[in-house]
């Protein structure tokens, strides 16, 4: 599932019910969060991305929530893809909700998508994508360099490339404009 | 001096010191060149272009290669806190880094001991954790966007991507944000938010807007807020007051953009061309702001 459908579907009844104990997998680096996210959603568990709670943060970070009483079944699928997480934790405070809210500017010729701090503009007859602003982690200069210039479909996607935060929003921002194109 | 601290996108470039100069349209540091785009090339050559404007010192950058791993930002942390004692700093400004709270503390508490304390200047990763960090208050100007604006607003928020949606930017609530942000002590001293209308803020209260030139190309390309960061901080090194420099900054990068007559598909390379032109429109023979769309509130 893509990331900007899991926020569309993230309060469907499949979600993680409010009264199942919850747990969280902490892992390294951003880039483990978005492959184990993969790994995780592809075998059809039912967990989410979020912000982690004051006494874990770090400063660039996201979680995966889950239900704890699932935690060896998840533990064990990750494991097996090479994801493991660093550590596992109950939840004990209220999590951070990503961003989920675009703006759209259109420039006439060019569009412009924004997710969070991250923005990507398109050429709206070509296709290429012209710029892409905003953020503050030091991979955004690298997600610009790999994909301005390329057409939007063809481009490397945030996801698969980036590494931070920026990236994830970026990730956000790109299937937002991606849809719009399709349309 | 001037120092910039920052990151490039490749993550073999080595930890790198030195002047900062244009060469042509590469950026020059030490004995290695590098391609002007967004990021900190970008604030590094729009401070360079300014200092040889103004015939002031060429700023001094620190570099070291990162795409996001972190491991480029933890080693420029770890070499800045052993080291930044070496370096004669009248101002300090730092950029695209890996936002870690911890290694912010360290390399803060490292300037902080200082015989002379640098002005401090914070944008993007490295605003994001000293932010976290609660030590907004240490620094001397934060150049947020509207959206880092409403992440510096939000107390509850580690990271602009978790910035809450009624928080999140309007632009018609930015006094508000700006209020919010220093009652819950996570503003610096001064800021420069830059939005459509950009705000120069000294201690809560907002000291001047620049709303003309209005160039709505230029929210799409990416590097345009890094060159204002790069003007302010090469003019207040040059010894401008901060809101001065502030308001004269945001000024002179509407005026290049201007100039640039850009697209949203325009390089910023090409708005940075424009800045010597824009500041000798606004800075008189003396060096005094002689023209400009400040309005003090």
């Amino acid at each position: 599932m893509s990331v900007a459908s899991f926020f569309r579907s993230r309060r469907s009844k499949k979600d993680i019910p409010r009264d199942v104990d919850s747990g969280i997998l902490i892992f390294d680096t951003t880039s483990e969060v978005i492959s184990a996210e993969k790994v995780l959603k592809e075998n059809g568990w039912q967990i989410r991305v979020m912000g982690p709670p004051p006494e874990v943060q770090t400063g660039c970070d996201l979680v995966i929530e889950f239900p704890h009483m699932e935690e060896l079944d998840i533990l064990r699928t990750l494991r097996e893809a090479g994801v493991s997480p660093k550590e596992v934790v109950p939840v004990s405070s209220p999590l951070l909700r990503p961003v989920d809210l675009f703006n759209i500017k259109d420039f006439g010729g060019h569009l412009m998508v924004r997710a969070a701090n991250m923005k990507i503009t398109v050429d709206k007859k070509s296709l290429a994508i012209v710029n892409i602003s905003g953020g503050g982690c030091p991979d955004v200069p690298y997600l610009a360099s790999e994909m301005t210039g390329k057409n939007l479909f063809q481009a490397p996607s945030p996801n698969d490339i980036g590494h931070t935060l920026c990236a994830y929003a970026l990730q956000l921002a790109y299937e937002e404009i991606m849809k719009r194109c399709s349309q | 001096m001037l120092a910039i601290v920052g990151t490039v996108p490749d993550k073999d470039f080595p930890i790198t010191h030195g002047e900062l100069s244009l060469d042509g349209d590469l950026l020059k540091i030490s004995s290695s060149y590098i391609h002007v785009n967004r990021g900190t090339s970008a604030l590094m050559a729009a401070a360079a272009v300014t200092a040889d404007m103004l015939g002031t010192q060429a700023p001094y950058g620190f570099l070291v290669g990162d795409i996001g791993h972190g491991k480029g930002s933890r080693d420029l942390y770890s070499y800045l806190t052993e080291h930044i004692h070496e370096f004669e700093l009248d101002t300090l400004t730092f950029h695209y880094l890996q936002p870690i709270a911890h290694w912010h503390d360290r390399v803060l508490g490292a300037v902080m001991g200082l015989r002379s304390k640098p002005v401090l200047i914070a944008d993007a990763g490295f605003m994001y954790a000293a932010k976290m960090s609660g030590s907004a208050r240490s620094y001397d100007l934060f150049t947020p966007d509207l959206g880092e604006l409403a992440f510096l607003a939000d107390e509850s928020s580690p990271h602009p991507f978790y910035t809450r949606g009624f928080i999140l930017h309007d632009e018609n609530k930015a006094p508000d944000l700006i209020k919010r942000a220093y009652n819950h002590g996570n503003a610096a001293n001064n800021l420069l938010v830059k939005g459509r209308h950009d705000y120069v803020v000294h201690k809560g209260k907002i000291a001047a807007t620049v709303s003309t030139p209005s160039v709505e190309a230029l929210e799409a390309i990416g590097g345009t807020g890094d060159t204002i960061t790069g003007i302010v901080s090469a003019l207040i090194s040059a010894g401008y007051e901060i809101p001065e420099a502030a308001g004269t900054a945001a000024y002179a990068n509407r005026l290049a953009g201007e100039y640039a007559d850009p697209s949203p598909a325009t390089s910023v390379f090409e708005i940075i061309s424009c800045i010597p032109r824009a500041l000798d429109e606004i800075l008189g023979k003396d060096g005094s702001v002689t023209k400009g769309v400040i309005h003090h509130a």
